[in-house]
């Protein structure tokens, strides 16, 4: 299946080139996964994606890969780039150092087909911690208008409403390896993005989700969750500062 | 484990060249605790030779006076003072502090839980690891 192919049409003064290496699977036929090999241009801006886009253009259009925006926001793209779980879309051919750039899927996630996984098992996680306010009353009626808060109030949560649900963290994460139940960083993160919220009632009940033997206390606080996360979520800050209110060292 | 599952396994979580020393700290962690554990289990039982009396009891105490012996405590020695140090640097962190506060993360996004002060904590637990050791050693191999 291993080949080497390059794009020879006209080509640009400052364009270099690397190889691409994309790990091919499908499940439903393939025994075991391949690695196809590709020569492909870049230029000093040229992302991860744009070179896998490159391939399907010009040489194999069957490479499956999930993207959308382009732009690291919303969480389609993440694959393992040269080891460590990335964006696709937001990662440079320049910033690897590498004339060999290795594409995988992401771990920890069931392989669709190529580069495409799973997202079910992510979403379910995230769903269970309930990721609304929850109260009684609404914005709607409420003489307010609005359910006002300062500045001081929204810094309390809102890096972790910053998270696009790309799966990075869960790829990264050494307990996510091996236990197929784990919650994961990144609905765990989302737990005390809504509990640090001074809006929300409902810490009681969501709480509950993550007082589990494979909930929040499955953390060892490796840490490298935050450091894949590309968005600045530090979900391994957001699980720590969550279980310490827990275990009552802060209100 | 299902493998249709796709996850990373025991290799993966062992690894520990990709995420910095925070996950070296994590696998030393591991180690040690199950090191400790095992010497623990050992202990009880090579302790119970003073059932056999004074006899039993010296056979079992020359152990420790071989090479072997000297080197393997050193071992237990850097296996206690790192997952005692460690020990406390990982439940003020399971605590939530140290970790950082939240605020507006800016481009880069360099994470504010893998700080300065749990690096200092996870290096020093490293030296005294081995301060203590090399001390340990000194004793056992000065006799
Ligand atoms: C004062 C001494 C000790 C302290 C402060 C301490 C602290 C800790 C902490 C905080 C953890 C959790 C680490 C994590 O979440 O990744 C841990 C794990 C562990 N400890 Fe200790 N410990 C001490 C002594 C011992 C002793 C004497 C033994 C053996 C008899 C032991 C065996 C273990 C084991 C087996 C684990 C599980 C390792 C893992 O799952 O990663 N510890 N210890
Ligand atoms: S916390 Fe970060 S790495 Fe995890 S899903 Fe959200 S944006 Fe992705
Ligand atoms: S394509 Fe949307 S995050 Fe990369």
């Amino acid at each position: 299946m291993a080949q080497v192919s390059s794009i020879s049409n006209e080509q640009s003064p400052t364009a270099k080139s690397i190889t691409l290496k994309i790990l091919r699977y499908n499940p439903k036929h393939d025994e075991s996964s391949q690695f196809m090999e590709f020569d492909v241009q870049y230029e000093k801006w040229t992302t991860v994606l744009d070179v896998i886009l490159d391939v399907k253009k010009y040489f194999d259009h069957s490479v499956a890969v999930r993207y959308s925006c382009r732009q690291a926001t919303c969480g389609s793209c993440g694959m393992i780039i040269n080891g460590k779980p990335k964006l696709a879309c937001f990662t440079k051919i320049s910033e690897l150092n590498s004339n060999v750039v290795t594409v995988e899927p992401m771990k920890n996630f069931p392989v669709i087909r190529d580069l495409a996984v799973k997202f079910e098992k992510l979403f379910d996680s995230h769903q269970k911690i309930k990721p609304y306010l929850i109260r009684d009353d609404t914005e709607l009626v409420s003489d307010e208008k609005e359910f006002l808060q300062t500045p001081k109030e929204v810094e309390q949560y809102i890096q972790f409403a910053n998270c696009i649900k790309c799966g990075l963290c869960n790829s990264a994460c050494p307990t996510m390896a091996t236990d197929s139940s784990f919650v994961g960083p990144q609905a765990l993160a989302q737990a005390y993005r809504y509990v640090a919220d001074s809006r929300d009632k409902g810490k009681d009940s969501r709480l509950k989700m993550i007082d589990d033997s494979h909930g929040i206390w499955r953390c060892h606080f490796a840490g490298s969750c935050s450091q894949v996360c590309p968005k600045g979520v530090d979900p391994a800050m957001g699980i720590q500062l969550l279980r310490g209110y827990m275990l009552g060292f802060s209100s | 484990m299902p493998q249709d599952e796709h996850r990373e396994g025991i290799g993966g979580m062992i690894n520990p060249t990709r995420y910095g020393i925070e996950r070296v700290a994590y696998l030393l962690m591991r180690l040690s605790g199950l090191g400790l554990l095992a010497y623990f289990v050992a202990h009880i039982y090579e302790t119970s030779n003073i059932l056999r009396g004074q006899v039993g009891w010296n056979e079992f105490l020359e152990l420790t006076q071989t090479t072997g012996g000297h080197i393997f405590l050193a071992i237990v020695i850097a296996m206690c003072v790192f997952h005692t140090v460690n020990g406390i640097r990982v439940m003020l962190g399971h605590g939530g502090v140290g970790v950082g506060k939240p605020a507006r993360p800016d481009y880069p996004y360099d994470p504010a839980s893998q700080n300065y002060r749990h690096k200092i904590g996870i290096y020093s637990s490293i030296v005294l690891a081995a301060v203590a050791t090399m001390y340990g050693l000194a004793v056992m191999f000065g006799e």
